[in-house]
């Protein structure tokens, strides 16, 4: 309050007692195989937490005051016991946002889920129309996604929120993905894609281009708060105004990811042995929350590099440290996607994944590339670290 | 505001931290910052009965600062972070 005092951004570049964006993926196991997803999910890993250890989690969770839990996968609904858990922490005040592709919401989980406080829930889509939308999520998904939108609606459940990742190929659908979000009576929550996961593998073809990501920064200051970004999008701030939002990279300062074994990583875009904290299983959460290695270096004051001389970098900040790993970029210069062309991505350094539970063979609804050459399939989750924070 | 009676709203918790607080309400799903440890005192003043007049020199508040304070508060209030004290839960 007092004009000796550090800017609140700082204050969080040095972290907090808790995390006040924690990412929870339940399981690695997915009933679809979208081809960005950042987890690679697919296949269940057996050394899963077990919902004994779920609960003890959560329990913690609670003693730290860590209010809501954002819960993704893999698809968290797969897990036989997550109905469960969701009841388990809403019934501790820890709040539950999900993220799911829709294929297990009922009619009846709908009205259920409507009648529970403290419970979000996100439906992932990545297309306003069916061809966009399933040529990366999967043949169907697309109507999947509408109908469980539908059964919220119908329920009563007031701000669902349509999780869109954005990509070359949606981006010119905008203004349709917000016709769909009023028309179901839900908010519409745009991400950034990132190379992390099998996203590494398709990045290059879907990630916009120069000309659709001014696009996008002239259309979300058109909309302003009405549209959710989980503060994605702070490198686009150097064209201009920033964006609403913190506009810094929160990993392991305020925001980080637990994984379906336990692992903590510094943000759900990291998932790779470089980002990687510690794990619950060894004394729980908050040793690692607090004194990992990994989360004091990344709090402790970081160098712009070649960012460092840029006019915008008060607002950019050099943009995601996850993207800029996965395209093998240096951690201290020019996102990626830098708006001033500074982030020139070199052309065979990537990191080798560290994990990878991609299907081995056939899904049922395995996406068809339009145009895409990938890898493998698989399901995308659209967490945002920083959502719904206020600077 | 000054010799009104405030005090933190039933669906608001507060998490200390360096900074001062994290408020979060579980109603409104709206986080807040507190920025100063003195404002957290002060509003955690709030619920010992007092009005904020009280509560502002409960948290050790110099004079010349009440009015940042008081604007401050005002915006909690705003946001349905403090009610008005005495009101039914
Ligand atoms: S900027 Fe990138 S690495 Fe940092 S928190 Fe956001 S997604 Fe994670
Ligand atoms: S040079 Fe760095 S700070 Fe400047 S716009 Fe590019 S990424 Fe942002």
């Amino acid at each position: 309050m007092t004009m000796v005092e550090p800017r609140l951004v700082e204050r969080f570049e040095q972290g907090l007692d808790a995390p006040i964006c924690l990412t929870w993926e339940l399981t690695y196991a997915c009933n679809l195989a979208c081809v960005h997803c950042l987890s690679s999910s697919g296949r269940r890993d057996p050394r899963e937490l077990s919902t004994q250890e779920c609960m003890a989690l959560i329990d913690e969770f609670k003693r730290m005051q860590i209010f809501y839990v954002n819960i993704g996968g893999g698809e968290p609904t797969v897990r036989p016991d997550f109905w469960e858990l969701v009841d388990y922490a809403v019934d501790n005040y820890v709040g539950v946002k999900f993220s799911t592709n829709g294929f297990r919401i009922t009619k009846e989980r709908a009205e259920r889920l409507a009648s529970t406080d403290y419970l979000d829930v996100q439906i992932s889509l990545d297309g306003a129309t069916a061809e966009v939308n399933d040529a990366v999520r999967g043949a169907g998904t697309y109507d999947r996604a509408l109908r469980a939108l539908g059964y919220l609606a119908d329920a009563g459940m007031k701000d669902t929120k349509i999780s869109v990742v954005c990509t070359r190929e949606n981006i010119p659908q905008l203004d349709e993905f917000k016709a769909i979000a009023d028309r179901y009576n839900a908010q519409l929550r745009l991400t950034r894609l990132r190379p992390a996961g099998r996203g590494a593998d398709t990045w290059g073809e879907l990630h916009p281009l120069p000309d659709q990501q001014r696009q996008l920064y002239d259309w979300l200051v058109a909309h302003g708060e009405g549209v959710l970004t989980g503060d994605s999008f702070f490198h686009l701030s150097a064209y201009g105004e920033a964006l609403p939002g913190l506009n810094l990279c929160g990993a392991g300062r305020v925001v980080c990811l637990i994984d379906p074994v336990g692992d903590v990583y510094a943000c759900p875009f990291a998932i790779h042995d470089r980002f990687r904290a510690g794990n619950v299983r060894e004394a729980g959460f908050a040793p690692v929350w607090r004194e990992s290695e990994l989360f004091t270096e990344l709090r402790s004051p970081q160098s712009g590099g070649a960012c460092t001389h840029c006019s915008a970098y008060d607002s950019c900040r050099g943009g995601c440290m996850a993207a800029k790993f996965f395209t093998g970029l240096p951690l201290d210069g020019p996102d990626p996607e830098c708006v001033k062309g500074n982030g020139a991505v070199p052309a065979s350094v990537r990191p080798q994944p560290s994990q990878d539970h991609s299907h081995r063979g056939p899904v049922r609804n395995q996406p068809v590339p339009l145009t895409l050459q990938t890898r493998r399939p698989e399901r995308a989750c659209d967490e945002n670290p920083l959502a719904g924070l206020r600077g | 505001m000054l010799h009104e009676r405030w005090e933190l709203s039933g669906s608001v918790a507060l998490r200390p931290e360096p900074f001062g607080a994290l408020a979060y309400d579980f109603d409104s799903r709206r986080l807040t910052f507190l920025k100063s440890p003195g404002l957290v005192r002060v509003v955690r003043a709030l619920g010992d009965g007092g009005d904020v007049h009280d509560a502002l020199i409960a948290g050790g508040v110099p004079q010349e600062q009440w009015p940042r304070y008081l604007e401050a508060l005002t915006r909690l209030a705003e946001h349905h972070m403090l009610r008005p004290a005495g009101v039914a839960a």
